[in-house]
């Protein structure tokens, strides 16, 4: 065992997230109470799609009186409701206040990646306010448990301190309290774009939020088409690492590595699996747990190296689709133009991943340059966008080249670009911005290309059909003048004859 | 005795007159007839006249003015970005008519208020002006004589009888010294009949002041003068009053400017014209000199002066390449304000007292030019 394993097992993942909380985003009081109310947000979404419900979403933030102190930051109570399938009683507790509660191996497009979101503004309220989370969970709609816990820390458990059972509201779900120290003073601007960005993309959902000041917003569904839910998946071996190998091996049953790799893998098969075995030069039917630590490296090695594997399918990923990009453009935006590219499924890494791009232009979008809303798995991405490689290439091709496109200057102009996977390929643990992996880049350019030429396409129609407008207008105006003033100059009685020119010019205009 | 011979004179200058405004009128009206034919006819019409750009403008060695050259330009209502400007010339072709057949003149900008009466609009009253200037080359003709001038007005005085052919003051008379501060050259003193005079010679002057101080020291009655203030650069109007003043009464055009290059070159307009009316003809006076003040003046009279700047050594530069400046006065005064690099202006001979410009410098330059 590595003297790197040994230091990092006497501390739990609680405790290394207590010291660490930057990392997840909770920074600072405004950040957190941000990232505390998305977390738990976008845990709801999650849980509704996955149960294909339509989700209606309640969130509210609510200052606590509190005497010590009377201006930011300060304590607020943060309720966030859903209508999803519940969790199972036994599991809640472990939901919420466990981190690094999930699956093990199965890869899932989901929008919490690191299995700690929710937990972490649990863990957050915790540590800034002493007080328990308290979680309301139906999974019948008949009864709902009421859980109030804390985290032991240092143990990485829940502690529960109080279990009741009450009568249920009749519909399935689960709610989540929480206290935590916060500033609504300075967070409320990302909070506001946070739900008007997820209504973007999600106009499936009803979502009523409540803020510190007691307003109510409100984004209605637009639509009842839900996305297909994302299915699980099995790795696939280019996206494997050692970690992951060492740990499947300790608990897997299978008695050769021929099926420990057909087993587990993506798109591994048995022809698939004994050629690679006898290009990698290792004995398919020797025993997972006879594999020396080296040849675990140079195991996974291979697996990275090995060209021939089947690329990894689409099928486990759940982009959002033309029909729902599109009517949360129209509700959102409003604009007079929009367009969507939808790129064919792509891997980088052995994750598969699709990018879908919206534009929308004019109506009442606002003017003054390019806006982009990013998203990835569904997710707002509101912080660093200089350094997000959709803006970089936004910015080549929509503002660097917009002479191409006949883009105008200040021109109404907002971009929408999802990316979906397995793993999403993000800097940090806060979840704001995506890594430039050359096949993303790749693939974002081509449909941000696509979707501006279908604007260079509208804007050029439209520009000629006012070209048309525009002269008929002046000859409709000036043909009549001049012909009076000749009538005039020339001392004639009546106007020339000049109707029938100007009749056959202004449909001559029209065709 | 002398007055039936002019009374004949003034006969024949109207009845000229009289010509050549029928002739406008004709012109502007075939104008019209075109126009109508073309759109009665189901064609687009098309107008061309001579460019003006500065490519076509070209020195003539025989005139010894700036003369539009032979290209033309052509403006057609088949073309979208001609067709507004088409229109604004059409309605002003009617309106010059109009103005001439009811005797009325008007401003450039009374013409840019008028064409709102007719649904004709315009930006600007620079835009208004150059379709002005675009139908002065139409029928290259200047737009004074189409009744229509700027607000620019100079000033004239000396012992000239007018008398007046604008409506309300046919036959009217008037002696031009009856008033100290002088008379405008407006539209009515620019169609009068000169009469009778005993002037032996014009002075153009550059300025309002040194205009009063002449009258005050009665140049007219002592030299026998017509003095004309052009206010700076003379108005066309004023260049169009010289013309005649020379041609009518055979008199001599003496032109007095501040000492500096834009002093010669008010002189030099005055006697060769401008490249912005080089689409018109009869607004020069090619035998009238420049009295001064001269660069080599300065020295001479020993002139306070004032450096000259970056804008006056430019101007010399531009003027050394025009082909009227290349050789005499024009040229070897250039030459001297590179070399003194100073300027003076026609107030300095106050130094020496207020008559001396008068008493002295007058009469020595009239008599330089004898020989010039």
């Amino acid at each position: 065992m590595s003297k790197t394993k040994t230091t990092f097992s006497g501390i739990s993942p609680s405790e290394f997230f207590y010291r660490n909380r930057d990392l997840a985003g909770f920074s600072n009081p405004a950040k957190a109470l941000y990232t505390a109310t998305r977390e738990l947000v976008e845990n709801s979404l999650d849980a509704c799609e996955s149960a294909e419900i339509l989700p209606n979403i309640y969130v509210r933030m609510t200052p606590v009186i509190d005497q010590l102190r009377a201006s930011e930051p300060r304590t607020y109570q943060l309720k966030v409701s859903d209508n999803g399938p519940g969790i199972d009683p036994e599991k809640a507790p472990d939901a919420f206040g466990r981190v690094f509660y999930g699956s093990k191996y199965k890869l899932r497009q989901a929008r919490g990646m690191f299995g700690m979101g929710g937990t972490m503004a649990v863990l957050y309220g915790q540590i800034t306010t002493s007080k328990p989370v308290v979680i309301y969970t139906s999974i019948d709609g008949k009864k709902t448990h009421k859980f109030t816990l804390r985290i032991d820390i240092q143990k990485n458990e829940p502690v529960i301190i109080k279990k009741e059972i009450i009568e249920g509201k009749g519909t399935t779900g689960t709610t989540v309290e929480l206290l935590l120290t916060g500033d609504s003073f300075r967070a409320s601007a990302k909070v506001h774009d946070y739900f008007l960005e997820s209504a973007l993309v999600t106009p499936y959902a009803e979502i009523s939020f409540i803020d510190a000041q007691g307003k109510m917003f409100y984004y209605p569904r637009s639509t009842t088409s839900l996305p297909k839910p994302p299915v699980e998946t099995q790795p696939h071996p280019h996206g494997f690492d050692f970690e992951g190998m060492r740990r499947l091996i300790e608990d897997t049953k299978d008695k050769t590595l021929h099926k420990l790799l057909t087993n587990n893998f993506h798109r591994v098969g048995a022809t698939t699996s004994t050629n690679f075995f006898k290009s990698a030069g290792i004995d398919h039917s020797g025993s997972p747990k006879d594999l020396a630590y080296e040849n675990i490296v140079k195991m996974v090695d291979e697996m990275h190296n090995y060209e021939s594997f089947l690329p990894p399918d689409a099928h486990c990923l759940s982009p959002l689709g033309r029909d729902i990009l599109n009517a949360g453009i129209m509700s959102e935006l409003s604009p007079e133009f929009s367009t969507i590219a939808i790129r064919p499924p792509s891997a980088y890494s052995g994750f598969p991943f699709i990018v879908e791009v919206g534009l929308a232009y004019g109506g009442k979008v606002s003017s003054g340059g390019v806006k982009l809303f990013r998203y990835a798995n569904r997710i707002p991405l509101l912080y660093d966008e200089g350094s997000d490689i959709a803006w970089q290439v936004v910015k080549d091709l929509a503002i660097d080249k917009k002479r191409a496109y006949k883009i105008p200057d200040n021109a109404p102009l907002a971009l929408i670009t999802h990316v979906c996977s397995t793993k999403v390929p993000f800097k940090t643990a806060g979840k704001e911005f995506l890594a430039d992996r050359p096949e993303i880049e790749r693939e974002l350019k081509n449909a941000v290309r696509e979707v501006l030429r279908q604007l260079r396409l509208h804007l050029s129609r439209k520009s000629s059909q006012e070209a048309v407008k525009r002269r008929r207008d002046i000859y409709s105006k000036y043909l009549p003048l001049i012909a009076e003033f000749s009538k005039d100059l020339s001392g004639k009685k009546t106007l020339p004859n000049f109707q029938p020119m100007l009749k056959s010019y202004l449909e001559e205009g029209e065709n | 005795m002398a007055k039936p011979k002019k009374q004949t004179k003034s006969k024949k200058r109207q009845n000229d007159l009289e010509k050549h405004k029928a002739q406008l009128k004709l012109q502007l009206k075939e104008l019209g007839n075109k126009i109508y034919s073309d759109l009665d006819s189901q064609k687009f019409p098309t107008i061309h006249f001579p460019s003006r750009s500065v490519r076509n403008i070209v020195y003539d060695k025989k005139t010894k003015q700036y003369i539009l050259g032979s290209n033309t330009v052509s403006r057609t209502a088949s073309n979208i970005k001609h067709i507004r400007p088409f229109t604004q010339l059409t309605w002003l072709a009617f309106f010059a008519n109009e103005l001439m057949s009811n005797k009325k003149s008007s401003t450039l900008r009374d013409v840019y208020y008028s064409s709102q009466a007719y649904a004709v609009d315009y930006d600007d009253q620079s835009e208004s002006d150059a379709i002005i200037t675009d139908l002065e080359s139409v029928i290259s003709t200047a737009r004074e004589r189409l009744n229509i001038y700027p607000e620019e007005r100079s000033a004239i005085f000396g012992d000239l009888d007018i008398e007046y052919t604008v409506p309300g003051y046919e036959g009217n008379r008037l002696n031009l010294s009856s008033h100290p501060d002088g008379y405008l050259i407006g539209p009515s003193l620019s169609t009068a009949d000169f009469v009778d005079t005993s002037a032996e010679m014009i002075i153009a002057i550059e300025k309002g002041g040194l205009f009063n101080r002449f009258v005050e020291e009665k140049v007219h009655s002592k030299y026998k003068a017509i003095i004309i203030d052009t206010a700076g650069q003379a108005p066309r109007a004023t260049r169009y009053m010289l013309k005649r003043l020379h041609k009518e009464l055979n008199l001599p055009v003496y032109i007095m400017t501040d000492g500096d290059v834009y002093g010669e070159h008010i002189a030099m307009v005055i006697v060769s014209g401008s490249a912005g009316a080089a689409h018109l003809r009869d607004l020069t006076v090619p035998s009238a000199k420049w009295l001064g003040i001269w660069a080599s003046d300065i020295a001479k009279y020993k002139l306070p002066t004032i450096p000259m700047t970056e804008v006056d050594f430019k101007r010399v530069s531009e003027l050394k390449r025009d082909p009227r400046y290349q050789k005499g006065v024009w040229s070897k005064e250039l030459d001297v304000f590179m070399k003194i690099k100073a300027k003076c202006e026609l107030e300095a001979f106050s130094k020496y007292g207020l008559t001396t410009i008068v008493d002295k410098y007058l009469p020595e330059k009239l008599e330089q030019a004898k020989s010039m």
